[in-house]
């Protein structure tokens, strides 16, 4: 049955078919290569040893002696450097976002400059910001609020630029015919069009912003990254294990609040204006 | 004009009290919010004077970036004039004198991208494999669904650069940690989105290949996979200029890549090694990201 069915399939040319199977065997034998130059060999040597790690990590007999308050103190700082960082972000993105909105700034050397800013913000990772911002301010959380701050400035602007190029002029000019001054028009025309986005997009980068707050304290930038790390380099891994955890539970609560609140805030039928 | 009174009457009180609801609820909002912020000022000891005390030293790189030291014991002199900042490679201080270990850097970003690529095709292929045992309309087995999901749910939210940190452990200094970190935490987030994408998969061929008597494992080749192949390859390539940001960091724990000599230069402080480190990170994750972009613009285009 089955030859009957390719009999009447289209056939494909041969050079057609050599040219797919080469770019095949080149991928493939790229990807060998890739195994061979990092060392994928170790993978078996090493899997014992971390087989000896995953059994230290789940025998939490010592639980009642670990100390539970500093953890837990320091995860809320995470929280709260991730809150903070997203809000300052928030504040300052969203007149930079104006300005790099082709609607509202007809410049486009000016605007040119402003994306540019937003890209320098956003290439470089908050994890490089943070140690940037670490042998500036000094150790702790501020460095960390920083580096949130600015990395998420760069893809809070581009985003708010993009959703204010994208508005409805309708109702800018409706504003206008009134004989509305220039703020008024972005008060009034503007910004209630991009509240929603505005809304949802600040409500998700403290969530992903949580995420990464957590792995900030690692170079000293505050948080449960740096007594993630001690616990680490002494080898205590049920600590590792139960912090991993502290985690997963907190990024879960974050994610439902997050959720509930924009539903609230957006989908309910008290969407602002 | 009393009926016409009332009705109007009527509104203003309706828009009156409508008003006064909006407001209380901005109101109440804008007060939950300024607690949370000085609740949280207040936890991690957050203050406009801490970060005044800092900002003179963001000018102190500045001036050491454009400053020459004449002699080992005479103060920095500052250089600042365009001639010298464009000057040549000879010129100390001077833009592309920032890059004269430039053959460093490449092997070092050439490697990074590897890392990133490896990651990829094996978080991706990972990811491929689980997506269907994780879609709720393609498999029966609710017990394999929800196993599946919670797996895909530990392994993208355990931040991959305390994965990269454990793995060190076992798996020595190196980029076969960071590879194995990234391309774990990639298995995670594609195989959401692969899922997600496999549950909005159209049903009509999965099941005219059962009633031809085709098994599960053909099903989902000859039924799903085609339809689902530009999307899951566009999610590929996302990942990927992600995996570019993320490897170029995995260095910090020792996890191979620019990141290891980036901190190293950072904990010396030689701020021209570190500004040319970063420009180039800045240029290949920009590179990456254009790149990808067409090859996503033609791969749907294409398929």
């Amino acid at each position: 049955m089955s030859a009957s069915v390719t009999r009447h399939l289209p056939k494909i040319p041969l050079e057609r078919r050599t040219l797919h199977w080469g770019i095949g065997a080149g991928a493939f034998a790229y990807f060998v290569y890739l195994l061979w130059l990092f060392d994928f060999d170790r993978i078996f040597t090493g899997l014992p040893k971390l087989w000896v790690i995953v059994r230290l990590m789940i025998d939490w007999t010592l639980f009642a002696e670990w100390d539970h308050a500093e953890l837990i103190h320091s995860m809320a700082e995470t929280v709260a450097m991730a809150f903070l960082g997203t809000f300052l972000a928030t504040v300052l993105a969203l007149p930079l976002g104006f300005m790099g909105a082709r609607n509202i700034v007809p410049s486009p050397v000016f605007r040119f400059m402003t994306r540019r800013l937003f890209d320098g913000c956003r290439g470089l990772d908050q994890f490089i910001w943070a140690l940037v911002f670490v042998r500036a301010v000094g150790l702790g959380p501020i460095a960390g609020i920083l580096a949130i701050m600015v990395a998420e400035t760069g893809i809070l602007a581009k985003l708010f630029a993009e959703a204010i190029e994208n508005i409805d002029t309708k109702q800018v000019d409706g504003i206008r015919s009134t004989g509305a001054g220039r703020l008024a028009e972005l008060r009034f025309g503007v910004v209630p069009q991009i509240l929603p986005v505005m809304i949802s997009q600040a409500l998700y980068s403290i969530e992903s912003n949580s995420r990464e707050a957590t792995i900030l304290g690692l170079v000293g930038a505050g948080g449960i990254g740096l007594r993630l790390s001690e616990r680490i380099q002494i080898n205590a891994w049920d600590q590792v294990a139960y912090v991993i955890v502290l985690i997963l539970i907190t990024v879960a609560a974050i994610d439902s609040l997050s959720k509930w609140l924009r539903l609230r805030l957006i989908g309910g039928p008290a969407a602002r204006g | 004009m009393t009926a016409g009174g009332h009705t109007l009457q009527l509104f203003e009180q309706r828009f009156g009290a409508l008003r006064r609801a909006r407001r209380t609820e901005s109101i109440m909002l804008f007060v939950i919010l300024v607690l949370l912020f000085a609740v949280s000022a207040v936890w991690t000891d957050f203050s406009p004077t801490q970060i005044l005390a800092g900002l003179p030293r963001i000018g102190e790189y500045f001036e050491k970036l454009f400053s020459i030291q004449p002699g080992r014991d005479t103060p920095p002199v500052a250089v600042l004039s365009w001639a010298h900042v464009l000057g040549g490679i000879k010129e100390p201080q001077s833009i592309a004198y920032w890059f004269y270990r430039l053959d460093v850097y490449a092997a070092l970003l050439w490697q990074t991208v590897q890392m990133a690529i490896l990651a990829t095709v094996l978080g991706y292929s990972t990811a491929f494999a689980l997506s269907f045992s994780a879609a709720r309309t393609l498999t029966a087995n609710r017990t394999v669904v929800f196993l599946t999901r919670r797996l895909l749910e530990v392994l993208r939210t355990i931040p991959q650069v305390v994965l990269a940190f454990i793995f060190v452990w076992p798996f020595g200094i190196g980029p076969l940690a960071g590879i194995l970190a990234i391309a774990i935490h990639t298995t995670g987030a594609l195989g959401k989105l692969f899922s997600e994408l496999n549950e909005n998969a159209d049903l009509r061929p999965v099941e005219g290949i059962k009633s031809a008597g085709g098994s599960w494992l053909a099903q989902m080749r000859y039924g799903v996979v085609p339809q689902m192949l530009p999307g899951f390859l566009s999610y590929g390539l996302l990942r990927f200029e992600i995996n570019v940001r993320s490897s170029t960091i995995i260095g910090f724990v020792g996890a191979g890549g620019v990141g290891q000599e980036l901190k190293r230069v950072i904990g010396f402080n030689i701020y021209e090694e570190v500004s040319a480190i970063c420009i180039l990170i800045l240029l290949i994750v920009i590179a990456i990201d254009l790149l990808s972009a067409r090859l996503r613009h033609r791969l749907i285009g294409a398929l």
